[in-house]
């Protein structure tokens, strides 16, 4: 029982303290974190989030879950099911079902070092300003496995997958920049893709916008319900208050 | 109407309905003076009200087990309709709770509420509020998220470092796991729901027993019509206050709802963003920190480099305000007419309270916050530990025979 | 008591007008709780018309499909079995199901459609309590049911008896024919229970 607590114990220590000399000297390095660039996303341009559905099943779904979304869900963006079925379901999988993804997490595993997270809720976790970020920040680095690195996510697992569209970026050093030292470092693109940088920018604006939606679909009927429930309580406040007063005129 | 009355009669002669009516409501005489603080007892209860009834519809759907709780509440923000703004409700309504406790406690602080004759109450009042803390924190694991996860493993971390049997019967295993989510939630949806609503009862129960104190912090009873025996600075609860609450439940209710409509996350204050990483027991997340309500005492728990006695300040450090009504040896009862001692120790804490509060939202490792929070922690003991000094040494105004405003 | 002069007309309607507002604020308050309770959309996703491959269930063959958390019957009847149904008119409770749930396209002695007389798609739960009948499609007394049994389902939980379309005999508990749901055909081999619109 101890030794099983103790090696329990241990096994976290180790793992924390792993992660803690990862995020550490992003921490500390504070002020050389990447500005994040505002995504330009409008959460009611459905043609922008039918656009982004797209590009989620063809690029991501491929090795990261979305496993809290059924496909039913891409029928808000005004989609028939139809359409759903016949453009953005690229399985076998049923409009019922959970985008779930074939990969094992144990092949991933091997492949990349850590499983892809699921990427339901993850515009939650990061911000939308920091996904079109990150995704526009790959840059060619021969010191990583995957060939990658990424300054917004240093070190990061994931291989630009979208390189055919965005072209190759490479790392060009802040001058005087000593090296290794990424601070003012400005990424240039070195090979073009299929995409004009305009292009991918869109691109990447579309997918985030999706990606806020799928995170919560109710946010936008959450906004509309709130304008009305808030113009109701400012005129029960308006009556409210005139009926304190003119009670409390016996009071004063 | 002749069928209403004889209804009422039927059910005075079997349960004391009118008598209730007249002895809490319509013949209860409070201060007419109540300003602005005297709003957060009622909406306390409202929240309480909130809280019970959101919960109830949760649990409709929530699944307390380690595999499907963090999917069940997913499922409830997407799949069951509505589901979404019960959990914010729920969600927002936990953080307005100690908006509203804060600001309610403020107030006996503001005007000697807690003084004779209302010890009791205030007694009363803080096994609400301890009351209330546990049952936030056992909430909060509910969601399985990475903060619930490793917040839960944090607190009971804090029971480990005083009997480590003991942190593993809380937990029962050894890590927090599925038998912890089980009983927690337990705990929260019906062990401390019932204690929180006996305790509010006779919170009020002992108040209306002394009646309300206001802001002169003058006794209404001791100045009474001679014909009536109606105290002359009071007004029946009902209809003023009445209305007067219902007007502030509004107001409250345009805040509440502002927040679940417009950001339910409160900038990561009220919902965290790591949150919503479903828990992982191999990786901690970088920064964690918890709840705001609790950041004050865990801002004390870190500022003291040895753990033991960590825990034991952040536990004294709340327990203390137990003790209020014996340490508090001034002649008056309200700020208004203390003096400046009382009035600085006052402010001193307030500030240390907030301040402490932001730095135990902060990084541990940023040099500023461990030096700050030690001085606001000396701070924080010194207000209570020196009061019965300056409560005592201080130069108080005369206290006016009526209520003033 | 005060200068400032009350006025019982103005209070009057100040109290009527917050009645009707908080009211109304309960009112709408409550409308999501009790929505809540409704099917979530999971629920309804999982309700959704279900496809069923019918190559292989051959002449006299049942197989049950689960749609919406029932059971949907396909049986492929005989033709003696569709013989059979014709002689069962005087022995039925409502042999032309006047009274029974189906769509209006198996309103008709076989309860199946024009294209495919053959095909019984009925959902297998008794109109009487909702228990699920047993197959008893053999006709004679090799099922216990007696040598002038016709043929048809058994429910085990009252002895309600149904003939081989699902319609209730005389003197049974259950009040009605079994339901039939809405179905189509995508193509002949492939059904489509719960939706008869679409795809078709």
């Amino acid at each position: 029982m101890m030794t099983s607590d103790s090696w329990k114990n241990s096994a976290r220590r180790w793992v924390g303290s792993l992660l803690l000399a990862l995020v550490l000297p992003a921490a500390l390095a504070n002020p050389e974190a990447v500005r994040l660039d505002r995504a330009p996303i409008d959460p009611s341009d459905m043609a922008s989030l039918q656009r982004g559905a797209q590009h989620f099943m063809n690029y991501c779904l491929t090795c990261h879950s979305a496993q809290f979304a059924r496909f039913d869900l891409l029928q808000r963006l005004g989609l028939t099911e139809g359409q759903v079925k016949k453009n953005l379901i690229l399985t076998d999988a049923k409009i019922a079902d959970y985008m779930t993804v074939a990969l094992k997490p144990k092949d991933a595993k091997n492949w990349f070092g850590v499983p892809p997270p699921d990427l339901s809720v993850e515009a939650r976790v990061r911000g939308a300003n920091w996904l079109y970020t990150y995704l526009r920040s790959f840059y060619r680095d021969e010191h990583r496995d995957s060939g990658w690195n990424n300054l917004v996510f240093r070190g990061v697992a994931m291989p630009n997958v979208l390189w055919e569209l965005q072209g190759e970026q490479v790392l060009q050093p802040a001058e005087g920049a000593k090296p290794g030292e990424l601070h003012g470092g400005k990424l240039v693109l070195a090979k073009p893709g299929k995409l004009a940088p305009k292009e991918y920018d869109q691109f990447v604006a579309d997918l985030v916008n999706y990606m806020v939606f799928m995170a919560e679909p109710a946010r936008q009927t959450r906004f509309h319900i709130g304008y009305g429930v808030m113009i109701f309580l400012a005129i029960a406040f308006v009556i409210t208050r005139a009926l304190k007063k003119e009670y409390w005129k016996d009071v004063h | 109407m002749k069928t209403a009355e004889r209804l009422l009669g039927w059910i005075d002669a079997r349960f004391p309905l009118t008598t209730v009516w007249r002895e809490h409501l319509s013949e209860y005489y409070a201060p007419k003076n109540f300003n602005f603080w005297y709003y957060f007892g009622s909406l306390a209860m409202l929240v309480l009200v909130i809280q019970i009834v959101t919960g109830i519809f949760l649990t409709m759907n929530y699944k307390p087990d380690a595999r499907f709780a963090f999917a069940s509440v997913e499922y409830i923000m997407r799949d069951v309709d509505y589901g979404w703004l019960i959990r914010y409700m729920h969600s927002t309504g936990a953080s307005m709770f100690f908006v509203v406790v804060y600001l309610h406690m403020m107030r006996g602080l503001l005007y000697g509420s807690y003084q004779k004759p209302r010890e009791l109450i205030w007694i009363l009042g803080m096994a609400i509020y301890l009351c209330l803390m546990a049952e936030a924190f056992f909430g909060y694991l509910l969601p399985w998220g990475q903060m619930s996860y490793w917040g839960a493993q944090v607190i009971v971390s804090l029971i480990d470092a005083i009997s480590p049997p003991v942190a593993l019967w809380v937990r029962g295993d050894y890590v927090i796991a599925d038998a912890t989510l089980n009983r927690f939630f337990a705990f929260h949806v019906i062990a401390l729901p019932l204690v929180l609503a006996l305790l509010v009862f006779l919170h009020i129960v002992a108040l209306h027993q002394v009646g309300s104190n206001n802001p002169d912090g003058i006794e209404i009873k001791e100045k009474k019509d001679p014909q009536t025996g109606i105290p002359l600075d009071g007004i029946p609860f009902h209809p003023y206050y009445t209305v007067k609450d219902i007007m502030g439940v509004v107001g409250f209710l345009i805040v509440y709802f502002g927040i679940i409509f417009f950001s339910p996350e409160m900038g990561g204050y009220f919902l965290e963003e790591n949150n919503f990483i479903p828990a992982d027991p191999l990786k901690t997340p970088p920064h964690i920190a918890p709840v705001w309500y609790f950041t004050p005492f865990y801002a004390i728990l870190r500022a003291i480099p040895q753990k033991q006695v960590g825990v034991i300040a952040m536990g004294v450090a709340v327990v203390i305000f137990f003790l209020l009504p014996w340490l508090d040896r001034g002649i008056v009862k309200s700020i208004r007419y203390r003096g400046t001692l009382y009035k600085t120790a006052l402010g001193l804490f307030v500030a240390a309270f907030l301040v402490l509060g932001y730095m135990g939202t902060q990084d541990p490792n940023l040099w500023y916050v461990n030096p700050i929070s030690r001085v606001c922690a000396v701070v924080y003991f010194g207000f209570f530990i020196l009061m019965p000094l300056y409560s005592r040494l201080d130069k108080t105004k005369p206290v006016p025979e009526r209520v003033t405003g | 008591m005060s200068e400032a002069q009350s006025d019982p007309g103005r209070r009057k309607f100040l109290v009527g007008a917050t009645v009707v507002v908080g009211a109304a604020g309960v009112a709408a308050a409550a409308t999501p709780f009790v929505l809540s309770m409704l099917p979530s959309a999971r629920a309804k996703a999982a309700g959704a018309p279900v496809e069923v491959d019918i190559s292989k269930v051959e002449s006299g063959m049942m197989i049950t499909q689960e749609w919406r958390g029932q059971p949907v019957w396909v049986i492929n009847r005989t033709p003696e079995m569709l013989a059979q149904l014709a002689k069962n008119a005087d022995l039925l409770r409502d042999p032309n199901s006047e009274d029974s749930s189906q769509p209006d396209y198996c309103k008709n002695i076989n309860r199946a459609t024009a294209k495919h007389p053959n095909l019984l798609v009925v959902v297998g739960i008794c109109t009487h309590l909702g228990c699920s009948p047993v197959d008893k499609m053999k006709a004679g007394d090799s099922g216990g049911m007696g040598s002038d049994w016709p043929g048809g389902f058994f429910c085990p939980c009252h002895g309600s008896k149904y003939d081989m379309s699902g319609r209730v005999f005389k003197s049974m508990p259950a009040p009605l024919n079994l339901r039939i749901p809405p179905y189509t055909f995508m193509t002949d081999s492939r059904l489509l229970i719960g939706d008869d619109k679409k795809g078709a």
